[in-house]
Formats: C-alpha cells, sequence, structure tokens
C-alpha cells in the first residue's frame, strides 16, 4: 500500500506554508488563538498516535498533558531553570510517566482500559490538587516574562511576544507533525495498525505486540508532554482544570472530529472544535452542550471524522 | 469528643454513604453485566434525580414530608424517561458497541450537565427533610432521616434481589446477560431488555440521589464523584453480582468515612483510586474478565 510519496509531501508542505503566511495575515485576537490551537493540535495528535494507529481507546491523556506542564512549570517556577532545560524535563517527566502507565495499563484491554487510565488520570489530578502548596492547586502558577526567555546563541527570545510564540508553537507543530508522517508510513507504524485492525494475527506473524503499543504508548506520551510543556512556556500558566477529566476527552473529541489515523485530523478537528465553542460562546455560555454534541453526533454519524470520510470516498492518497 | 464515638460517628456516615452508594453503583453494574454498556453518564441521572427532587418539592410546597414523597415517585419516573429516550436514540443506533458508547455517553454527561446548569443554575439548593427527628445517642444526637436513609435502602436492594432471582422478569434480564444471542433465539424481546434495563438503572441512580438530597443539597456537578466510587465499587465487588456490590458498597462506604473523618479527603480518593486502578490491572478477571464469550 505504498504510494509515491509526493502528494503527501506537497500537501503537508502547503499546509505548513499556509500555517507561516498566517502568522502576517491574522488579526491580533485570532492569531493569538491560532498559536494555542496549534499547541493544543500537538497534544490531539499525541492522542491520536495511540487511539487512531493503534485502536487504544485512553481517557486519561491529560496527565501526560499536565506531566509536560508540571515538569516544565515547576522547574522554571520553583528552581529558576532555563527554557530548554524546563521543556526538557517535561519531555521526560512525560516519557517516564507514560512508561510507567503503559506496563500496568496494557495489561488490560477493551473497556478497561479506558477505565484504568481514567482512573490514573484522576489519581494524578488529585495528587495537583493534594501536593497545592508546590503546584498551586485549582489555582495554578503563573510564569513571569523574564522565566520565560529563551536563549540561543546570544540572541535572547521573548517566548511572550506573540510572533516569537507563534512561530516557537509552530515549529513545535511542524516537527510532531512530520514526525507522525514518517512514523505513520514506517513499518512500525503499519505494525501498529496491524496490532489496531487485528492483534491475534499480528501476533501469529511474529510481532511482540506488547513491546510495540508500549513504545507507542511512550511516543504518545511524550508528543502529549511536550504539548503541555510549550504551554506552560508560551502560554505562561500551570493549573490543575488543566489535568482534569476535560482535557482527556478534548483530544478525543478533536481526533474523532478531524478524523482518526489521518496525521492532519487532529489540526483540523482542534482548529474546528476551537472555533465553533469560540463562536457559539459569543451568543451563549453553553459551550459544554456543544461540545457533548458533537460527541453524539460524531460517533452516530461521522465515526471517521472529516479527514478519513474523504480519505474514504475521493482521496486514497490521503495520510 | 472521645475517639470511640467519633470512630461510631464516621462509621455512620459512611452506612450513610454506602446505602446510597450501592443504589448506584447497582444501577451501573445491571446496565454494564446486561448490555455490555458503561454508561459514565450515570452521574448525571444522579445529578438530574437531585435536581429535579428540588424542583418537585418547591413545586408543591406545603407538607415536606409530602413534597419529598411526590420526588422520590415522579423524579426517577422522568430520570428513566430521560435515560429511555437516550438508550432508544443513540445507544441501539450505535449496536451497544462498548467504545462508542463510551463517547456517546461522554456527550450525554457534557449535555446533562450542561442543561442542568442552564436551567437549575450555579447555586447548591437544599431539599428539606420529610421529618426531622434526632434520636440522641449517650455521645452526640444523630438525625433519624439518615438512618432511615440506610433503612430505605436495604428495602430497595431487596427488592431488586427479589426482582432478579424470583421473578420472570428478572429471568429474562439474566438470561439476556448470559447469552443475549441465545436469549434472542428463545424469544426473549432482547431489544426492549435493553431498553427496559438502562432506565432502571438510571432510576436507581435517581432514586439514590432523592435519598441523599435533603443531607446534601442539589447542585449540577455533584454526580462526578459519585460515578467514580460507583466504579470502584462495581470493579470491586465484581460484575453483576448483588452481593458483592452491596459489600463492596459498604467496605468503599465506611472506609471513604472514616478515612476522610481521620485524613484528608483528597488522600482517601487518591488511595482509593489507586488501589482499584491496580485491582483492574493485576486482576482483571474481578470485573471484566467474566464478559468476554
Amino acid at each position: 500500500m505504498r504510494h509515491d510519496g509526493f502528494k503527501p509531501a506537497a500537501l503537508h508542505g502547503a499546509v505548513i506554508a499556509l500555517l507561516f503566511a498566517l502568522n502576517f495575515i491574522l488579526p491580533d485576537y485570532h492569531h493569538g488563538l491560532l498559536a494555542r490551537i496549534l499547541v493544543l493540535a500537538v497534544f490531539a495528535m499525541g492522542y491520536n498516535l495511540l487511539f487512531g494507529y493503534v485502536g487504544l481507546l485512553s481517557l486519561g491523556h491529560a496527565m501526560f498533558f499536565s506531566a509536560g506542564l508540571y515538569g516544565a512549570g515547576l522547574t522554571i517556577y520553583h528552581l529558576g531553570w532555563s527554557v530548554p532545560a524546563a521543556f526538557g524535563t517535561g519531555l521526560v517527566a512525560g516519557a517516564v510517566l507514560a512508561l510507567i502507565i503503559g506496563l500496568l495499563a496494557l495489561r488490560t484491554t477493551g473497556v478497561a482500559f479506558m477505565i484504568v487510565t481514567l482512573m490514573f488520570a484522576q489519581v494524578f489530578y488529585l495528587s495537583i490538587l493534594y501536593f497545592a502548596s508546590w503546584t498551586g492547586g485549582d489555582q495554578g502558577l503563573v510564569l513571569q516574562q523574564q522565566q520565560r526567555m529563551l536563549d540561543v546563541g546570544g540572541l535572547s527570545l521573548d517566548l511572550t511576544d506573540p510572533t516569537t510564540r507563534y512561530m516557537a508553537a509552530l515549529a513545535l507543530f511542524c516537527v510532531v507533525l512530520i514526525a507522525t508522517l514518517l512514523v505513520a508510513r514506517s513499518a512500525f507504524g503499519r505494525v501498529l495498525v496491524a496490532i489496531r485492525e487485528n492483534e491475534e494475527r499480528t501476533k501469529m506473524l511474529g510481532y511482540d505486540t506488547f513491546a510495540n503499543k508500549l513504545a507507542a504508548v511512550v511516543a504518545s506520551g511524550v508528543i502529549c508532554a511536550a504539548s503541555g510543556a510549550a504551554y506552560a512556556l508560551l502560554f505562561g500558566y500551570v493549573g490543575s482544570t488543566l489535568a482534569s477529566v476535560q482535557y482527556s476527552i478534548l483530544p478525543l473529541l478533536w481526533v474523532l472530529l478531524g478524523g482518526a489515523a489521518t496525521t492532519l485530523g487532529p489540526l483540523i478537528g482542534t482548529v474546528f472544535m476551537y472555533y465553533v465553542i469560540d463562536v457559539t460562546s459569543g451568543y451563549t455560555s453553553a459551550y459544554m452542550l456543544v461540545v457533548g454534541i458533537a460527541l453524539i453526533l460524531l460517533v452516530l454519524y461521522f465515526p471517521k471524522g472529516v479527514l478519513g470520510t474523504i480519505r474514504d470516498r475521493w482521496v486514497r492518497w490521503l495520510p | 469528643m472521645a475517639f470511640g464515638p467519633h470512630l461510631l460517628l464516621a462509621t455512620l456516615e459512611g452506612l450513610v454513604t454506602s446505602a446510597v452508594l450501592a443504589l448506584m453503583a447497582l444501577g451501573l453494574s445491571l446496565v454494564f453485566g446486561v448490555m455490555r454498556v458503561v454508561n459514565v453518564a450515570h452521574g448525571e441521572f444522579f445529578m438530574l434525580g437531585a435536581v429535579l427532587a428540588w424542583a418537585v418539592t418547591t413545586t408543591l410546597g406545603g407538607n415536606p414530608a409530602l413534597g419529598f414523597l411526590a420526588a422520590l415517585v415522579i423524579s426517577p419516573l422522568i430520570v428513566g424517561a430521560v435515560a429511555l429516550l437516550a438508550e432508544r436514540l443513540v445507544l441501539r443506533r450505535l449496536n451497544y458497541n462498548p467504545e462508542s458508547t463510551i463517547v456517546a455517553t461522554i456527550g450525554l454527561l457534557y449535555i446533562i450537565q450542561q442543561l442542568a446548569l442552564t436551567f437549575y443554575g450555579p447555586d447548591a439548593r437544599p431539599v428539606a427533610a420529610p421529618f426531622n427527628y434526632r434520636i440522641s445517642l449517650p455521645w452526640f444526637g444523630y438525625s433519624g432521616y439518615k438512618l432511615s436513609i440506610i433503612g430505605a435502602s436495604a428495602l430497595l436492594l431487596l427488592a431488586t434481589w427479589f426482582v432478579l432471582t424470583r421473578t420472570r422478569i428478572g429471568l429474562v434480564m439474566r438470561a439476556t446477560q448470559y447469552d443475549s444471542e441465545t436469549a434472542q433465539a428463545f424469544g426473549i424481546p432482547v431489544d426492549r431488555v435493553y431498553a427496559g434495563v438502562f432506565a432502571l438503572g438510571a432510576m436507581l441512580a435517581a432514586v439514590a440521589a432523592v435519598l441523599i438530597v435533603p443531607i446534601s443539597q442539589a447542585h449540577y456537578l455533584m454526580g462526578l464523584d459519585p460515578l467514580l466510587l460507583s466504579f470502584i465499587v462495581v470493579i470491586i465487588g465484581g460484575l453483576g453480582s448483588l452481593r458483592g456490590t452491596v459489600v463492596a458498597a459498604l467496605l468503599i462506604g465506611v472506609s471513604d468515612g472514616v478515612i476522610s473523618v481521620f485524613f484528608s479527603p483528597t488522600l482517601a480518593k487518591i488511595i482509593a483510586t489507586l488501589v482499584v486502578a491496580m485491582v483492574l490491572v493485576f486482576r482483571p478477571q474481578g470485573l471484566f474478565g467474566t464478559v468476554r464469550r
């Protein structure tokens, strides 16, 4: 099923170029919003790696996101570390947590996997509240501007500056997008899809499905942690709401909407849902209603999401 | 207060929690057992029951006992109707696929929660207890109403046990739970059994909510904690086992009460959740293992 790589490469290049160009065109408000969306789209891409390709539905990914968030935020806030060191700590925190959770949760399958991940995430969330003297509890912590300076070879970048922030978010987004595209087309990616389609058969063909699933959980955890760490650094806020159940449900919603197991689906889902909520909150505060109805309609009528449906009907080469 | 009476008080509080929890967890367990559906919106049915109890009692006014009795009948009926509607419109169309139904019930959770917030508001509101009688113990006085919750819950659990094991309806439900295809082949209307079970599960949650609302107020976010606790009870107690559910509810409710009195409630929740997650990881057959066919 390997196609020539030109069309997908061109498509992704065009998307990246478009996002780059938007930096110069968008009005202030949407510029800031899109920076946030790009960071959260990374979260969705990390979720998609596990949910879309391996078919493991986790209800606890907020813990990986917040592992990065707090890994980066706490080291800056309490230890005064530099931005790269804090970001690295966030990634390591996400990787270690994902490894532990993966080793435990992958012993279960199906519904039990969802409940177990939900419970581990709840433990993580409650722990943040319990250690409120360190984490700031539900008030959260605010990182100051001077703590968020990125020094690159004599050049000092201010991550609170809108353009720098947008470019940093876009850079992270591009790295993760290209990484997921490569993974999706690699041998590893195809083993993951094989596990999703029929785990027993994959095992029979001689693949160690547990090791592959564990690798996917860790990769997914690291990507989500990267998104969380970037969120802390770029928006300067670290709080327990970002670790709550809701932030485990949102990436699921974004991925379902955009299309599971498509590389660009998470971005489309995140952009669309964010703007739907943004627009409706202008008329009503009932944004949870929108989320709820969207979830039910999606699962009833569009289980494959926007890009999944497009791929099935028209554009077969879509990665 | 000395340690002994303090412990007694904590145990009594824990028993009240257990009584409510057992009813709610039984609803969750029935739905999962018969339909294989994990109903994430179960906590919202609980919340809806409490909010409707407030609505019924304030609309009727007058004698609190009459209002309460009316709420005890009307609120579960409305919640059951809502659940029935959700089952017909959404769950049935998903063919009860376990993963899709989880996503759908999450959607339902958000919808019910938002509607409650919009129409009921963000305030916690009390419902008057049907009677105010204090039983005076040597060390402290204790609300007679709280003790009557334990009694009412025990009666309802007995009634459910009777229906499940001694009546034709119970037989049909157990047959569907055991093997729905064979049940269908023997002429059991599996489709209608599913609808009934889902409504019944929601009604049990609503009854639990009406019983608890005089002592804990109605609030639109009140469903989440009982939902997690019910998951815990169902997992520890083992699936479809009424006795297991009751024993687990007693265990969780009383230990939650005692730990919360002597330690931080957050720590109690952390430990309980972690322990249960580990039970699920290392003894998955305890709950979900028996489901595989």
